[in-house]
Formats: structure tokens, sequence, C-alpha cells
């Protein structure tokens, strides 16, 4: 029996970044203008992202440079500089396995492409919109990656974890106030993960799910745990602040010790 | 304006999934057929409105021409109009949702066709999409508020979990 006080709630979304990118609100004032702007805020923001960082665009910052570094002349925009950083951080973080100097590109041809970091940085960026909505609970999912807050005293989001294999099932529930769930694998898109040691698709990993308090880190690492393959989940372990939950290409579904989820796996 | 109609039917499929949601939920089959059906939103859909011309085009998927929908411009940001799904068969008859869609965002959702004829039938009409959005995420989910998957482009997004819990909540 469910004895808690029904909270308002209302969900906007739209296609962006080449996604479609939800926002929920649970809060008194889901429905009052101010709010409303706030989320049209996020959207706009993330549009402004996308026209500097998509590499579908030619006439984006990233498609004027069609895969070359980014010289002085790009990272004069301090966003460009910022994210310019961060892929290097990612390369260092993950010991290599999330490189984005050297991946295939829309156009054809391999070169720099940050793609795989800016979507969990701009949903990051732009939730910033919504972070002093007081009273307010927030809920964003950007083609699956997820970043939520609950206000104290307030119920949890529980965060449903995809079966790889069956889209329409889930494979563990997540009850979590506050942080960032990513999930990266071959199941929606094949295997569209490079290795950057060997520089062809990685298909070892199936999918891996990591929760964690930020949405740019989280996906960043689950990408890169794909991209390793055999070890991923003895390496996923050894993060400070994330957990993980992973599924082999054989089906195997394991998680690290720090996995919040109902299922409690462990590896074998 | 491609987009936004794949966009659109994207959420008519998602309201198809509810309804195969219920079906699953009373009995085995028509589930797939159901599902099978709302995914095909490129036939027997229509789609009629006006776009604000921005047309500012968003980065879409190599992915996203599969299915006959070419990947070209066009924000969803300004839409308004109604978009029509596909007939999806289900177990009890013909089902087809109409969205109501005003500067972007869906501002209603209507059954325009649903079975009739008998006492089980009638009860479908009675509650239609607001019993079958409560179904969708109570029977369906684990009472869950979003999903994490792997990355959902607009062409998974219309067979997706997440597209029926976004819709549960859009009004």
């Amino acid at each position: 029996m469910n004895l808690t006080v029904e909270i308002d709630r209302r969900a906007w979304v739209v296609q962006v970044m080449g996604l479609p990118v939800s926002v929920h609100l649970r809060g008194p004032e889901v429905r009052t203008d101010a709010v409303a702007e706030r989320v049209e805020r996020v959207f706009a923001e993330l549009r402004e992202l996308d026209a500097v960082f998509s590499t579908y665009r030619p006439e984006s910052v990233l498609g004027r440079l069609g895969g070359a570094p980014p010289g002085p002349t790009a990272t004069a925009d301090p966003l460009v500089r910022e994210v310019v950083t961060l892929c290097e951080e990612a390369r260092a973080r993950t010991g290599g396995w999330f490189d984005t100097r050297r991946l295939p590109l829309p156009g054809g041809g391999v070169g720099f492409d940050p793609s795989g970091l800016v979507k969990g940085w701009a949903v990051q960026r732009a939730a910033r919109w919504l972070a002093d909505l007081d009273g307010h609970d927030r809920c964003l999912n950007a083609g699956g990656d997820v970043l939520l807050r609950t206000g104290p005293g307030r119920p949890s989001w529980r965060v449903g974890v995809e079966d790889p294999d069956h889209p329409e099932r889930l494979l563990d529930v997540l009850e979590l106030e506050r942080g960032a769930v990513a999930t990266s694998g071959t199941a929606r898109r094949g295997a569209h993960i490079t290795d950057p040691r060997s520089g062809r698709p990685a298909e070892a990993v199936r999918s891996v799910t990591v929760v964690g308090p930020e949405l740019l880190w989280a996906d960043v690492y689950a990408t890169a745990a794909v991209a390793r393959g055999a070890d991923a989940l003895d390496w996923l372990a050894t993060l400070d602040g994330y957990a993980a939950l992973l599924v082999d290409a054989t089906g195997r579904v394991a998680a690290t010790p720090g996995w919040p989820g109902g299922r409690m796996l462990r590896a074998a | 304006m491609r987009r936004i109609t794949l966009w659109l039917l994207s959420t008519v499929a998602a309201l198809v999934l509810l309804f195969s949601y219920k079906t699953s939920t009373m009995g085995p089959g028509g589930e797939s057929s159901a599902i099978a059906a709302g995914s095909d939103g490129s036939t027997g859909s229509s789609w009629s409105g006006t776009d604000d011309g921005s047309g500012t085009g968003s980065a879409g998927s190599p992915n996203d021409s599969s299915g006959g929908s070419p990947d070209s411009g066009g924000s969803p940001g300004g839409a308004s109009g109604t978009a029509t799904g596909s007939v999806a068969q289900t177990r009890w008859g013909p089902v087809q949702v109409r969205i109501t869609v005003s500067g972007g965002k869906i501002t209603d959702v209507t059954a325009v066709q649903v079975p009739d004829g008998n006492h089980r039938d009638q009860e479908i009409n009675d509650y239609a999409v607001p019993v079958l959005r409560q179904e969708a995420i109570s029977a369906q989910s684990a009472n869950i508020d979003t999903v994490s998957g792997a990355t959902v482009t607009s062409e998974g997004y219309r067979e997706s979990l997440q597209s029926a819990l976004d819709a549960a909540h859009l009004k």
C-alpha cells in the first residue's frame, strides 16, 4: 500500500543532439510558466551546445575541424577548451580506453570526435537550470543516460536498468536520491564503441551500466568498460564512488561490490 | 519536418505499447502484434501541422535514416498540429491513437479507434488512455520512473519503455 501523498509530476520530451531527451519534474509548481521556462532553458542550452559540438553538422566547430585535433582557433572558445581538457582527463582516468583522438567519423575516416563525452557533459551542464527549483525533484534522461536529484525527505527516483537482450525487460531497479546512471553497449546501435588499441569495434561486453555522482564520468566509464572488454569488471570495481553492472557477450550478468541495485550480483 | 514526424510517431507508438502492456497483463496473446504494428510508424500514419521553420536540424545517428525516413532538419521546438498513428492490431481488435502537439509539446492524446462489441472491450473504451498509462508503469516496469539503457536514438525511442514512461507524464 502506498501511503505517500501524490506529488504532481510532469514530463517534457524534446529531440536534441540526435537523441530523445526527457525532463521529469515532481513538485508543487510543475504546471507553472516559471518552471516550464526553466525546462525550456535546459533544452535551449542543449541545442546551443549541439550547434558547437555536433560532428554531424558541417558548420559546427567540430564539423569544421573534420576530425583534426582542435587547434588554437577552436580552443579559443572556452567551451571547446573545457571539452578538450575533459577528453584528456577521460583518457587518463580510463588508462587510455576512452580515447577521443582516433575514432571513426560520421563522414568517414578516423579522427578527433568528443561526442561520447559531450553528451553527458552537456546534459550535466544544462541541468544546472533546474538546480535551484526548491521543493522539486528532477530526473533527466538523454537517450538512456540518467541524471537525477530529489529534495530532502522526498521519495527516491526508481531507475530501471534495461536488459540489453530484451529491451522491454529490466535487469534491475535502482532507488536513487541523486546522481547519474549511464549505460553503454551494443544493444541499440550494434558494436559502435571502438577499441582504441585495435581500432576495431569492441564486442566482448554486451552492456555496462555505471552508477555514480556525475553523469559525465558515469558515461565515460561505461564506454571505456565496453572498449576494455574481458577485464572490465575488475577495472570498474577500482573506481572511487562509482559502481557498475555488466552483461558480457554470453549474457552473463555481474556487478561490482558497490552496486546499489536489488540483484546484489557479484563477479563470479 | 521529417524528424518531427518521426518523434511524434514515436509517441504514437508509445501509446500503442501501453495498449500492448494492458494486453499482457490480462492474458497471453496480442502483445507482439501490437508492438509490431505500432513500431511501423512509416505505414498508415499521418501528420498535419506546422513548423516554426527554424530548421536547425539536430545531429542524427547514421542509423536514423533506416525505415525510409530521411534524416533531414527540423527543430521540434515550434511544431504544432496532430499526428495519427497507424492502426495496431491488439487482442481485442484495432487500436489507433491521435496526438495533438502545440509548440513542440504534446497537449492531448485521444484514441480514435478502439475495439467495441463486448463487455471487456467496453471496459477498455471507458478507461482508454489514462488507465493504460498507469498499466505501463505498474505492470510492466516495477513502478519505475525512468530507464537506463544503451543509447537510444530517435528510431529506437518509439519502441522503448522510456517513451511510454514519458508519455504517461506529458500532460
